[in-house]
C-alpha cells in the first residue's frame, strides 16, 4: 500500500520543511527555556559542589549565606574543630560587586577563602593556586580575565594567578577568589571620608575619649575599623561520620545553624530559585500551548487544502483510518523534523546566552515525547475536518 | 433500446428510486420514482437542466447517498431496497463503481501510475499486481509513457485519461462519468467519448455519462432525460419511448 503521508510530504517538501523550520524555532525556544531552568539549578549547585564542604555552618536562624545574610565571627571554627567527627574547617566570605576589566564592568561574586582549606577552588584550567596571603586572585574564565591580568577590588589591585571554569554564583555571576583577609577587608572597608568622619565622631564622644584612659580611643577605633567576620564556616567530616549527625551536634552545642550539603542544595533550589523556576514553568506551559495551537492550525490548514482530494479518496473507497493515518503521520512528521531543528538551534544558540544553558538529554527525550503528544493531539482538529468531508463533494452539482 | 443488450442481465437497474430531502411540509423530492436500466458494454447519457436531479441520481447510483425509497440492483445484487441498504457502501464504491469527474481530480501527490494503482491497493491487491494493472490501463489509454509523471506535469487531456484508467482499475461493472468532457474542446471531447465507448465494449462495463455537452449527446444510443426528478428514456435520434 502506498504511504499517502510520505507522498504528500514529498510533493510539497519545501513548504513542509519551511513549516517544520518555523515549528523548530518555537521548539528551540521551548528547549532553551528548559535549558535555562536547568542552568539555574546547575549554577546554584556548582559552588556547593566545588567547595568540598560536607556541612555549611551559618548564623543561627538563617538560611545563609546565599538565601539570607549570615555573619559569624572568624574564630568560630576553633570551637567547631573540637567537635567529634569534624576533620577540618574553612572560613568563607561572599560579596557581589562590579569590577573593572579594561573599560568594561564585570559583575562578579568575590569569595574569600583560606588556601588549603574547604572553600578553595580545586580545579584550575590555567595558572596555579594562591601562594601568597594577599593580592593574588583566581578568576573564572567567564570574567574575561587571563592569567597575569590585574584586577582592582576596592582600593587594592590583585594579580590573576589561576583560572577556573564554570565557577559561578547562585545567580550566575562568575567567581573571583581572593584570600580571606583581603575579602574581609573588601567586604567591610569604608571609604576615607567615612573613616575620617567616624574617627571624629569617636573622638568627640566623651565616653570613648576620656582624659584618664589614653588607650581607650585607639582600642575602640581598632575594633571598629577592622573586620573579623565571615559569612560561613565550611566543615569537612572525618571518614565514616554521617554529616547529618555532625551537623546536629553543631546546632545543639554551638548555637549555630548547620546545613549538610544536601540541605543547602534544597535551600538553593527550593527557596532561592523557586520563583524563577515557577516563572519558567509557566512560560514553558504557555509555549507548549502555543506550539499545540500552531501545530493544530498548520495541520488543519494543510487538511483544508486537501479537502477535494480527501473527498475523492473517500469516494473511491479509502478507509477513514487511512485518511486519519495520513494526517496523523504528517503531524508527527512535522513534530519530528521540528524537534530535530529545534534541538539543533537550541544547541547552536545555547552558548550565546549570558547565563548557563544546560540542555540535558533526558529533557530532550521528554521534550520529544511531549512534541509527539502535542502533534498527535493537534492533528485531531485536522482529522475531524477530514472525516467530516462528504464523499459527495467530489461529485458536482 | 438496443435489442442485443436486452438479452443480457443488466449491469444496473433502478426501480421507483425516490430521494427526499428534509421532512414535513418543507420536504423536497429531488428524485420521484426514477427507473433506469443499463446493460454491460453500454454507454448511456443522462441529461437534464440544472436542478433537475442529475447530481442526486448520480450520487444515488454511486452509493454516495442513500435513496429514500425504491430499489437499486447492481450486477444482480440488491444494493438499496426501500430503506434497506447493503452493509459496506465504501467497499461497494471501491470495488464495483468507477468514477470519472468533470475535472480529473487526481491525487496531486501521487504520480500517474500510483493514482491508478491506489484503487487495487485499497482493495487489497499487492503493490506489484496493482502497478501492473495500472500500467496496462495507462498503456491502453495511450498514456503509458507518462506513468511516472507527477499530476502537475500532465496535460489536461492526459490527466483525464489517467482518471479514466483509475475508474477502470478495479474492473467495476459500472462507471459513472460526471461531465467528463466539460473542460475539453470539441475534438478532444469526441475523443473522450470514443475512448469511453471503446472501453465499455472492451471491458464489458456499463458507463453512465452525465452531460450538458451538445457535441457529444448525439453519440449516445440511449439517453435518459431527467426533468423535475423524473426520467424519460430516448433511443436513437431523439425518439421518446419510455416513462
Amino acid at each position: 500500500m502506498i504511504n499517502l503521508a510520505s507522498r504528500d510530504i514529498a510533493n510539497g517538501l519545501g513548504r513542509y520543511l519551511l513549516t517544520s523550520l518555523g515549528l523548530g524555532l518555537l521548539i528551540g525556544v521551548t528547549l532553551s527555556m528548559a535549558g535555562i531552568y536547568r542552568g539555574m539549578v546547575e549554577d546554584a549547585k556548582v559552588l556547593l559542589h566545588s567547595s568540598n564542604a560536607d556541612i555549611w555552618v551559618v548564623q543561627q536562624h538563617t538560611l545563609g549565606p546565599f538565601a539570607e545574610s549570615s555573619t559569624l565571627h572568624d574564630d568560630v571554627y576553633r570551637g567547631l574543630r573540637g567537635l567529634p567527627g569534624v576533620a577540618t574547617t574553612g572560613n568563607v566570605t561572599f560579596l557581589t560587586m562590579q569590577v573593572k576589566r579594561g573599560r568594561d564592568d564585570v559583575r562578579v561574586m568575590i569569595s574569600g577563602f583560606e588556601p588549603g582549606r574547604p572553600g578553595e577552588p580545586t580545579l584550575l584550567v590555567a595558572g596555579r593556586p594562591l601562594t601568597h596571603l594577599h593580592y593574588e586572585a583566581i578568576a573564572d574564565v567567564m570574567t574575561g580575565f587571563k592569567v597575569g591580568d590585574r584586577v582592582r577590588v576596592r582600593r587594592n589591585e590583585y594579580t590573576v594567578v589561576g583560572l577556573t571554569r564554570r565557577m559561578v554564583s547562585t545567580s550566575g555571576d562568575p567567581m573571583l577568589f581572593i584570600p580571606l583577609k583581603d575579602a574581609q577587608e573588601a567586604q567591610f572597608l569604608k571609604d576615607n571620608e567615612a573613616i575620617r568622619n567616624d574617627r571624629n565622631r569617636l573622638a568627640a564622644n566623651s565616653a570613648f575619649n576620656r582624659p584618664g584612659v589614653p588607650g581607650l580611643l585607639a582600642a575602640v577605633e581598632a575594633n571598629q575599623f577592622s573586620n573579623h567576620n565571615v559569612n560561613a564556616v565550611l566543615v569537612q567530616v572525618q571518614p565514616g561520620w554521617d554529616p547529618r549527625v555532625v551537623a546536629d551536634n553543631i546546632k545543639r552545642w554551638k548555637y549555630l545553624q548547620a546545613y549538610t550539603s544536601g540541605d543547602m542544595e534544597e535551600i538553593l533550589i527550593a527557596k532561592l530559585i523557586a520563583t524563577s523556576a515557577r516563572q519558567i514553568a509557566v512560560f514553558l506551559m504557555i509555549l507548549a500551548l502555543v506550539t499545540a495551537a500552531i501545530v493544530a492550525l498548520i495541520i488543519y490548514t494543510m487538511t483544508l487544502a486537501k479537502i477535494k482530494e480527501i473527498a475523492v479518496l473517500k469516494l473511491i473507497g479509502t478507509r477513514n483510518t487511512t485518511i486519519a493515518g495520513m494526517i496523523l503521520q504528517e503531524a508527527l512528521g512535522l513534530g519530528v523534523i521540528g524537534f530535530v531543528m529545534g534541538k539543533l538551534v537550541a544547541t547552536l544558540w545555547g552558548p550565546y546566552f549570558p547565563k548557563y544553558v544546560l540542555l540535558l538529554n533526558t529533557d530532550a527525550v521528554l521534550g520529544f515525547f511531549a512534541v509527539m503528544m502535542i502533534c498527535a493531539l493537534a492533528s485531531i482538529l485536522g482529522i475531524r475536518a477530514a472525516l467530516r468531508v462528504d464523499p459527495a463533494e467530489a461529485i458536482g452539482g | 433500446m438496443d435489442g442485443g443488450a436486452n438479452e443480457r442481465s443488466p449491469a444496473i437497474r433502478i426501480e421507483g428510486l425516490t430521494k427526499r430531502y428534509g421532512e414535513g411540509p418543507t420536504a423536497v423530492d429531488a428524485l420521484k420514482c426514477v427507473d433506469m436500466v443499463v446493460y454491460p458494454g453500454e454507454v448511456v447519457g443522462l441529461i437534464g437542466p440544472s436542478g433537475s436531479g442529475k447530481s442526486t441520481l448520480l450520487k444515488c447510483l454511486g452509493a454516495v447517498i442513500e435513496p429514500t425509497a425504491g430499489r437499486m440492483v447492481l450486477g444482480g445484487e440488491t444494493i438499496f431496497d426501500d430503506g434497506w441498504k447493503i452493509h459496506d457502501l465504501r467497499a461497494l464504491r471501491r470495488d464495483r463503481i468507477g468514477f470519472i469527474f468533470q475535472a480529473p481530480y487526481l491525487i496531486p501527490f501521487l504520480n500517474a501510475i500510483d493514482n491508478v494503482a491506489l484503487l487495487p491497493m485499497l482493495a487489497g491487491k499487492s503493490n506489484s499486481e496493482s502497478r501492473q494493472r495500472a500500467g496496462e490501463l495507462l498503456m491502453a489509454l495511450d498514456v503509458g509513457h507518462r506513468g511516472e509523471a507527477q499530476v502537475a506535469e500532465l496535460s489536461g487531456g492526459e490527466q483525464q485519461r489517467v482518471s479514466i484508467a483509475r475508474a477502470l482499475a478495479n474492473k467495476p461493472p459500472i462507471i459513472l462519468a460526471d461531465e467528463p468532457t466539460a473542460p475539453l474542446d470539441g475534438q478532444r471531447a469526441l475523443t473522450v467519448v470514443r475512448i469511453l465507448n471503446q472501453l465499455a465494449r472492451e471491458y464489458d462495463t456499463a458507463i453512465i455519462v452525465v452531460t450538458h455537452d451538445e457535441k457529444i449527446i448525439p453519440t449516445f444510443k440511449r439517453i435518459y432525460h431527467i426533468r423535475d426528478g423524473r426520467t424519460v428514456e430516448e433511443t436513437g435520434e431523439g425518439r421518446e419511448v419510455g416513462v
